[in-house]
């Protein structure tokens, strides 16, 4: 791989595939919380499947991460034994779970954001980034189908669904802004051809959130207010309390296997 | 070693392959699921290219445990599997004879056109109440059914209920 190969790029490029890679594995953690407690069945399946597509993911960008890296660190030894300043993950997927809304509308406002990303990875310079990218686009189309439906649904529903997926919008929409931002690491993956420089996502992302909020008769809230910090590792403090439980069997025993 | 004129013939492999069911629908096997990417011989090692269905489905190291034990009992000694990615696992490989299996056991067959890569042409064609994508009952045969979930007991299937008959049943989506 000719772009790879100085020490600057791999850096840069190992950088990318944990922010990849964390976002799927601390949105699939947070997903998998929900399993044997949403509200019907159906849903219950589909937010295991979902995590269970996201976790598989994580292997494959953890996996290539340590692959770049080139020290050995497998994608198990990534998840696992890192502190919370080691994680890339945007800080919107370690929002809490909340209620099912509030559930719901991060999944939406992600699986818009990855269906994008992915799609502009699948023409990836870097050709293992690609395939992984061309598999995994393939899932979350379904993710996304999924969450623009029960938006839709739950948004034009009840008095009730329609307030809290409100609130749920007005708490979470300032937590977007995080996946068009650039820092260096960006800058160079996007230079190299490997990836899409953040910004050039936001107008296909903002034509399908748009269009599902209209249809769901939701308001995005005003402002351009952007929290920012989990692509560098600066976190809120709900990261540590997720890695507490993730965590802990590697730390009290490490090395243990099934 | 096994000398160049003992070892199983490629074809002999994909045969033995083709008795190995999948572990979780177990009517259809790998072969029929079309997971098998390639079958060869790289010295005195036999290679078999195997690609994953889904990223995250638990399945996929039974399977290669499976593949494993079946070309072992077989008398293989030296065997590689390698995990292929790309190109990425599609329902357009199952085989028409699994299709017709996975009927027969009550999961709707894949159909073309269902996948999500085109939702919001398939959206604007619902909305303009021309969408004609039915999926059949594998129960009674009927074409009044509803989709309940877009997912199922695994990852690669969604939910559905039959409107005549009244059964749930799974359907084995496009990807």
């Amino acid at each position: 791989m000719a772009q790879g190969d100085t020490t600057i790029d791999r850096t840069a490029l190992f950088e990318f595939l944990t922010r990849m890679g964390d976002n799927s594995l601390i949105l699939g953690h947070r997903v998998s919380e929900w399993c044997g407690l949403s509200p019907v069945l159906e849903e219950d399946i589909a937010l295991a499947n979902v995590a269970l597509d996201l976790i598989g993911q994580t292997q494959l960008w953890l996996g290539l991460a340590g692959e770049v890296e080139g020290k050995g660190r497998t994608a198990d030894n990534l998840a696992y034994l890192r502190d919370a300043g080691a994680f890339r993950n945007l800080l919107l997927v370690e929002r809490p779970n909340g209620d099912f809304g509030q559930t719901l509308v991060r999944q939406f406002l992600f699986d818009a954001w990855h269906f994008e990303m992915l799609t502009a990875l699948k023409k990836s310079t870097d050709a293992r980034v690609a395939e992984i990218a061309a598999k995994a686009v393939k899932e979350v189309a379904y993710h996304l189908e999924r969450s623009s439906d029960l938006i839709i649904r739950l948004g034009d529903g009840t008095d009730e669904s329609r307030a809290r997926m409100q609130a749920a919008l007005d708490d979470q929409w300032s937590y977007t802004g995080e996946m068009f931002l650039a820092d260096d690491a960006d800058r160079a993956v996007a230079a190299a051809g490997i990836a899409p420089a953040p910004d050039t996502l936001r107008a296909a992302w903002e034509k399908v959130v748009k269009s599902v909020l209209s249809e769901a008769t939701l308001t995005i809230p005003d402002g351009s207010y952007a929290h920012k910090g989990g692509k560098r590792g600066v976190h809120t403090e709900h990261l540590g309390f997720i890695l507490a439980q993730m965590q802990f069997l590697q730390r009290a025993y490490p090395g243990t296997t099934w | 070693m096994q000398p160049q004129s003992d070892r199983a013939s490629t074809d002999q492999v994909w045969e033995w392959l083709a008795q190995v069911p999948d572990p979780e629908i177990p009517v259809i096997s790998l072969t029929d699921l079309g997971i098998i990417r390639d079958v060869e011989w790289q010295g005195d090692t036999l290679v078999v290219a195997v690609t994953p269905t889904y990223s995250g489905c638990p399945a996929t190291s039974i399977i290669n445990m499976d593949i494993e034990t079946a070309l072992r009992s077989n008398g293989i000694e030296k065997l590689r599997l390698d995990r292929r990615l790309s190109p990425s696992w599609t329902t357009h490989w199952i085989s028409e004879a699994g299709r017709e299996k996975l009927r027969a056991y009550g999961i709707a067959p894949p159909i073309d056109g269902t996948a999500a890569d085109g939702r919001l042409d398939a959206r604007v064609a619902r909305m303009a109440g021309e969408s004609n994508l039915v999926i059949i009952c594998p129960r009674c045969g009927s074409n009044h059914t509803e989709k309940v979930s877009q997912f199922g007991s695994t990852p690669c299937k969604a939910s559905y209920r039959c409107t005549d008959c009244l059964e749930p049943f799974d359907y084995f989506k496009c990807i």
